[in-house]
């Protein structure tokens, strides 16, 4: 192709691009302004940078806190499901028995159960283990997390499984013959070779849970629980008159993905498009 | 090793999984079933009755359950089709060699980053305030207002908000399609005289299609199960008329306490999600042609 064409191509899809983003630079600018600023025009740069908003939406989110137990409740839940998925899917993958397959045909058919299917029966099973155990199951960051492993552990399997029968046998064999134990073939050998997979494992699963609004929901009843998804739902139930503080609001949950994403694209984009097409 | 000590090793590494899985998962489900052929309001105190196949043969006529059954059908057949529309011209846009490919694809992927709740908070704005101040300014108001408070319009403003989300995920996956076709069979071609629509259509979309599978997948159950987009962008509104299956359910057995009919509801989506999406996967695998 001919350089100018080439060139108008490449503005074009710029442009389009930042198009595409608008809305982003819609609710920035708009979360600096006061009301008479932001309906004089909403998409007018901001005269002053005005932080009043932000230390507001800070408060009324009780952000801090729900940034916390998102991340601790993100981090807890996605380190289980790597370590527990991965153990489960080689185990699964080398065994060739009848019980290996039921148990791997179990995994892939649930994940086409929509979470609304068994979100009622689940809240009433959580209630009566609380009752019998003790064990502290809803509203309680252990027993969300809990929760996120279970449903996340489907798809984490089957990515796992589909990994490990791609790794040739004969380096466990070696290591058994020289005595080594399961575990420490496991986490020595095995673990180590599943690296690329556990990134896609990672990061799918990062993104599922930091933006579960659902689950949380009916499981979390404490205000100081709440994690960003769910303070963002109550804060909108009290602020969505006030624009200008709901969009100062709206950047504060935008920033740690903002963050997440600049320091991890590569391995996000790469990881995305290996867990699809698997 | 004995065959014994195998198994005592198999447990240790898949039990602790399979129990949570069984918790969080199985038995639920199982639960779930049982309870959609009972009559209760979700108290434990209070009696649960069994009423046989009654909550099921209940959905036939209740037309807000079938009003809400169009709506989704409805915000699927488009979702589905704007989505994979746009996600793939994305990708044939992105894959060209342009300098700008590599930016444009992480900003095209980043709405599906934010999470569902927040795009709909977002987006609430901009059709509220953004889209009004464009109809006044280009006299386009038949275009640009407030889409959200029209029965008709705020399903596509769903529609709409759901392919800004997941145009960029798909991308993804047509671009890993796209780049597993082998660059000489597009060269024969062009050698050949084939035009560009040419090639899309003869070489490209055929060797493309096991990223149609995938990808028609994901958005068709995916659009099926919306739900934290419904709630922030309009909450069912206006007058029901954006209430989709999973929020429908929702509300019926967490707002309404129809805990026995809710399932019934419940189980019926399951189905319907599991039907549409093997038929869906049976018949694109059909078409995926051998290299």
């Amino acid at each position: 192709m001919n350089k100018p064409g080439l060139y108008i191509r490449e503005v074009l899809l710029f442009l389009l691009a930042l198009l595409f983003l608008s809305p982003i630079y819609i609710v920035a600018v708009n979360s600096f302004k006061d009301r008479s600023a932001l309906y004089e025009n909403v998409l007018a740069l901001p005269t002053q940078f005005n932080m009043e908003y932000y230390q507001r939406a800070m408060e009324k989110m009780n952000f801090m806190t729900a940034l916390f137990n998102s991340l601790y409740i993100t981090v807890i839940s996605v380190i289980i499901i790597v370590i527990l998925s991965s153990m489960t899917a080689w185990m699964l993958a080398r065994t060739p028995h009848k019980i290996s397959n039921v148990i791997f045909m179990l995994f892939i058919a649930t994940m086409l159960i929509p979470f609304q299917t068994i979100m009622m029966p689940l809240m009433e099973l959580m209630d009566t283990i609380m009752d019998t155990t003790g064990l502290q199951m809803l509203n309680t960051r252990g027993g969300l997390i809990f929760m996120h492993v279970g449903f996340n552990s489907a798809i984490s399997v089957f990515l796992y499984h589909g990994f490990v029968k791609s790794i040739p046998i004969s380096l466990e064999e070696a290591a058994t013959i020289d005595g080594a134990s399961k575990f420490g073939i496991f986490w020595r050998i095995i673990f180590p070779m599943l690296k690329p997979i556990t990134v896609t494992v990672l990061i799918i699963n990062v993104i599922s849970i930091w933006n579960d609004y659902l689950l949380p929901s009916l499981t979390l009843t404490s205000t100081e629980l709440r994690t960003i998804p769910l303070s963002t739902f109550y804060f909108f139930g009290e602020f969505t008159i006030q624009w200008n503080l709901a969009m100062a609001g709206l950047v504060l949950t935008i920033i740690p993905v903002i963050i997440f994403y600049s320091l991890a694209q590569k391995h996000i984009i790469k990881g995305i498009g290996e867990g699809a097409v698997k | 090793m004995t065959r014994r000590k195998h198994w005592a090793w198999f447990l240790l590494f898949t039990g602790p999984l399979l129990i949570i899985f069984l918790t969080v998962v199985i038995v639920p489900f199982i639960v779930g079933s049982f309870y959609s052929f009972f009559q209760w309001d979700g108290i434990s105190a209070n009696p649960k009755v069994f009423t046989g196949f009654e909550n099921y043969i209940k959905l036939l006529d209740d037309p807000r359950f079938m009003e809400s059954a169009w709506a989704t059908v409805k915000f699927t057949i488009f979702s589905v089709i704007s989505v994979n529309v746009v996600g793939l011209t994305f990708a044939l846009f992105v894959t060209s060699k342009l300098k700008i490919s590599n930016t444009a694809r992480t900003m095209f992927f980043m709405p599906y980053l934010i999470g569902g709740l927040i795009l709909g908070y977002i987006w609430q704005f901009v059709f509220s305030d953004v889209f009004k101040l464009i109809g006044e300014m280009t006299g386009l108001d038949s275009i640009f207002f407030n889409w959200l408070l029209d029965q008709d319009f705020a399903l596509y403003a769903l529609v709409f908000v759901f392919t800004w989300q997941m145009a960029g995920y798909v991308m993804i996956i047509y671009i890993t399609g796209l780049q597993g076709i082998p660059n000489d069979i597009i060269e024969a071609s062009r050698i050949d005289g084939a035009s560009t629509w040419q090639q899309l259509r003869k070489i490209t979309f055929p060797l493309l299609m096991p990223a149609f599978t995938i990808s028609l997948f994901l958005t068709l159950s995916q659009a099926f199960k919306i739900y934290d987009v419904n709630l922030s962008l309009t909450n069912g509104g206006p007058a029901n008329a954006t209430e989709l299956f999973a929020m429908n359910i929702f509300n019926e057995i967490f707002g309404y306490g129809n805990y026995g009919y809710g399932q019934a509801k419940a189980i019926v989506f399951f189905i319907i999600v599991a039907v549409l999406a093997l038929t869906q996967v049976y018949i694109t695998k059909k078409r995926e042609v051998e290299m």
